[in-house]
């Protein structure tokens, strides 16, 4: 029969019929007949990188700045398992994934072949979920219902694993329409009461300490949820803080904001959610990075949560009111019902939360993310200020690695767009920038990405920088170089006695002359007043940038939640410490 | 000293033990995700029965009897509900609307007084003899978690040689059926 595909022609035919444009992979014997494919289908660029866990992050951060499901494409066995860090990396943060895998002939499974693994086993906990196929007229209903599960309800990664001798075999293809949608799990419906909307806009009434706390479920609720959470803090004009995943969904410049909120989040921020009387959690999911010491977060408040997960409700803290379902859905249902009943809620309720706002501003007077500037020697946070005041005319793309330089990039770079900031916040991966802005760059060719990194994590992923040259993505890593792993020495100076064991890194490389050996440019500053300058040299170069910048290396992260405390116990600098860390908070970090 | 790197369980709620029965679509690592769910986020599986009870539909009904404090139990239902292949899930309350059951064989191997006593021991229960020879018998018994517990208990002295158990299995009275809400 003509109408008859192979393997390999299904999963382009699906590719195309989903409309992926791009997909990141490396070929290996497994994957092979899918690889010899690609030839046919001029409108699927397919990036090479150089080791499967790049390939999964630049997918992440493909996905992240699109909204779109990122695709990539390994072998079996190794290419496989190092995919994983990436799977789970977007597992905890909700990203879009479909990852297809190459597998061993079905008759060679469980035969312990050469580059064979259980696939599917070592993924089933990392994934929405997984598939192995072994029937080629299921191929076309597999990947299709694969990108489904991954985009709708709460997204996340899926993986696909197909078996060389399905690759080869014909059988049918059926369009994603001509599918029988038995289920809809994944699209959540709203079940909501109205009487739900109305007992939340009776607290949003009722209240005189109010804060939002939104998190990453506003930005993968898409654009127009960001334009309803805008809408709804012009409206009332209530405070909102956000957690790490969500900044960007509300302007960080905007006087409403009260910056990142937990672990190392603003002073503002955490004493308003501790001392608040409602909280509205918008798409956040009161992770322990955010709440402290949990039998004293925030106890006086009503809490009211908006999330797709049903498990998401109750999990760590207990909610007074659960709001269960897309948050772009339920805020327009809220905006429309405090609009029904009070047409200028602003200026009426503006009396009723004036003591709340004056209250916050005292909290502001602190400047809990000051820092001592110098003149000898760039500070890190100095170093992201000035990186993001000669970058904030453009429409800039970050993307950070783990650590110190993560959360000084969270406070000092304010971002005013959502799917503009890209990190490893639930698995916190060390190595996920690098690739994660070549991911951005191919989907944004044009715009302005860089990653703003840690010299020890860029490390772990630095082979990618051989990605950017081969493609031409002009990435900029800029690298916070302090010589520690330095969230790592922070720990040990604040709870081990600084006994630094292990966290400096003895024999870096010189970042200028590896950029000089990837083909790409290297810059370095090393003293504050040469730091403009060489930023802008930065921004001018056309190419991929390694960006060296020498900060110093005993500068700590504050304002910091300590080990065992609440958010209203916060350290604010190094006077703070000597005096907050008690015996018992030691062993609870 | 435990120099974790998260704060102390502060919980103190009550442990109970609660039966959970989940629909699922009959496939390949169907059980390795319920039970996988199970052991990868630290929940308790006490006993555990599976079989296909669709052939049409292609439904296998997966029983577990669990234990955990009500927030546990909540997590339990609403992850397992999350999982791709599952249908519905269903709490089933240890209380007089349900029948419980668990089905064991018993083996017992002995001189014939101990047999004699065996048997008459188990007269207690509603059993049937399944096999019989000079040594030994194996009898089939259907009755609570508790009351085979008890049996058995009983029947080691008397030359319990081999026991097998299925796990609990459980059904609503009356001509309700579960319905997910």
């Amino acid at each position: 029969m003509s109408n008859l595909l192979t393997g390999a022609e299904i999963v382009f035919k699906v590719l195309e019929d989903q409309k992926v444009n791009h997909i990141f992979g490396y070929p290996g014997g497994a994957v092979l007949p899918i690889y010899d494919e690609l030839k046919n289908h001029k409108s699927i660029k397919h990036i090479l990188v150089r080791h499967e866990q790049g390939a999964g992050h630049a997918a992440e951060g493909y996905a992240r700045s699109t909204g779109k499901a990122g695709v990539l494409l390994v072998t079996s066995g190794p290419g496989a398992t190092n995919a994983v860090t990436a799977l789970t990396d977007a597992y905890m943060d909700s990203i879009p994934l479909v990852c297809i895998t190459g597998q061993v002939p079905t008759h060679l499974i469980g035969t312990d072949a050469f580059q064979e693994c259980d696939t599917t086993g070592i993924t089933r906990p990392c994934t929405k979920h997984n598939w192995l196929v072994k029937d080629i007229n299921q191929l076309s209903t597999i990947l299709h219902r694969a990108f489904e599960v991954a985009t709708t309800g709460r997204p996340g990664p899926v993986l696909v694993d197909i078996p060389k001798d399905i690759q080869f075999k014909k059988g049918k293809y059926l369009k994603p329409k001509e599918l029988k949608n038995n289920k809809e799990k994944n699209v959540v419906r709203l079940k909501l009461d109205d009487n739900d909307i109305e007992t939340a806009v009776q607290y949003i009434k009722k209240s005189s300490k109010p804060i939002l706390y939104t998190g990453g479920g506003v930005i993968n609720s898409g654009p127009k949820a960001t334009d309803l959470l805008r809408e709804l803090a012009a409206m009332t004009g209530f405070p909102i803080t956000s957690t790490l995943q969500g900044l960007g969904a509300f302007p960080g410049d905007n006087n409403q904001f009260l910056g990142m909120l937990g672990m190392h989040g603003t002073y503002e921020a955490n004493n308003a959610m501790h001392d608040c009387d409602l909280m509205i959690n918008i798409g956040a999911r009161f992770d322990d990075r955010i709440t402290g010491k949990l039998d004293e977060f925030s106890p006086k408040s009503k809490k009211i949560h908006i999330d797709i997960d049903p498990s998401s409700i109750n999990k760590n803290v207990k909610v007074d009111l659960a709001l269960v379902g897309d948050v772009k859905f339920i805020l327009e249902k809220i905006i429309s019902s405090i609009k029904k009943q009070d047409s200028n809620f602003l200026n009426s309720n503006k009396q009723k939360i004036s003591s709340w706002w004056s209250q916050i501003e005292k909290w502001r007077q602190k400047n809990s993310l000051g820092f001592v500037n110098s003149k000898e020697i760039i500070k890190p946070q100095y170093a992201v200020q000035r990186l993001y005041e000669l970058t904030k005319a453009q429409d800039t793309f970050i993307t950070t690695e783990v650590g110190q330089h993560q959360m000084w990039a969270a406070q000092h770079y304010k971002f005013n767009k959502p799917n503009r900031w890209m990190t490893s916040g639930g698995l916190g991966t060390m190595g996920y920038g690098l690739p994660a802005a070549i991911g951005v760059q191919v989907a944004h060719p044009g715009k302005l990405v860089i990653d703003i990194a840690g010299e020890a994590s860029v490390l772990m992923t630095m082979q990618e920088m051989s990605t950017a040259v081969q493609y031409n993505l002009p990435i900029k890593i800029f690298i916070i170089n302090n010589q520690y792993m330095g969230m790592v020495r922070q720990w040990q100076e604040l709870l081990h006695e600084k006994n630094y064991s292990e966290s400096y890194t003895e024999a870096l490389p010189d970042f200028v002359k590896l950029a000089e050996a990837y083909g790409c440019v290297g810059i370095r500053a090393s003293k504050p007043d040469e730091l403009d300058s060489k930023i802008s040299q930065m921004l001018s170069v056309n190419k991929p940038v390694i960006f060296d910048c020498v900060v110093d290396k005993m500068e700590n992260c504050y304002p910091m939640i300590p080990s065992g405390k609440a958010h209203n116990q916060m350290l604010l600098g190094e006077q703070d410490k000597k005096d907050k860390i008690s015996d018992e908070g030691k062993i609870l970090v | 000293m435990n120099k974790s790197a998260y704060s102390f369980s502060t919980s103190k709620q009550k442990i109970e033990d609660h039966i959970i029965v989940v629909w699922v679509d009959n496939e390949s690592g169907v059980l390795a995700r319920v039970v996988g769910l199970f052991s990868g986020r630290g929940y308790n599986i006490d006993s555990l029965a599976v079989a296909e009870v669709d052939k049409k539909k292609n439904i296998s009904r997966i029983t577990i009897s669990t234990s955990g404090t009500p927030q546990v139990l909540q997590q339990i239902k609403l992850q397992l509900g999350k999982l791709i292949p599952v249908h519905k899930v269903a709490d089933f309350p240890r209380n007089k609307k349900t029948i419980l059951r668990e089905m064991a064989l018993l083996k017992v191997i002995s001189s014939k007084t101990k047999l004699e006593k065996a048997e008459k021991l188990c007269k207690k229960y509603k059993f049937t003899i399944l096999d019989k020879t000079e040594k030994s018998f194996i009898l089939e018994i259907s009755a609570l978690k508790k009351e085979i517990d008890e049996l058995i208990k009983k029947l080691q002295p008397l030359g319990l040689a081999s026991a097998s158990r299925t796990g609990v299995v459980a059904m609503m009275k009356g001509s309700e059926i579960y319905q997910q809400h």
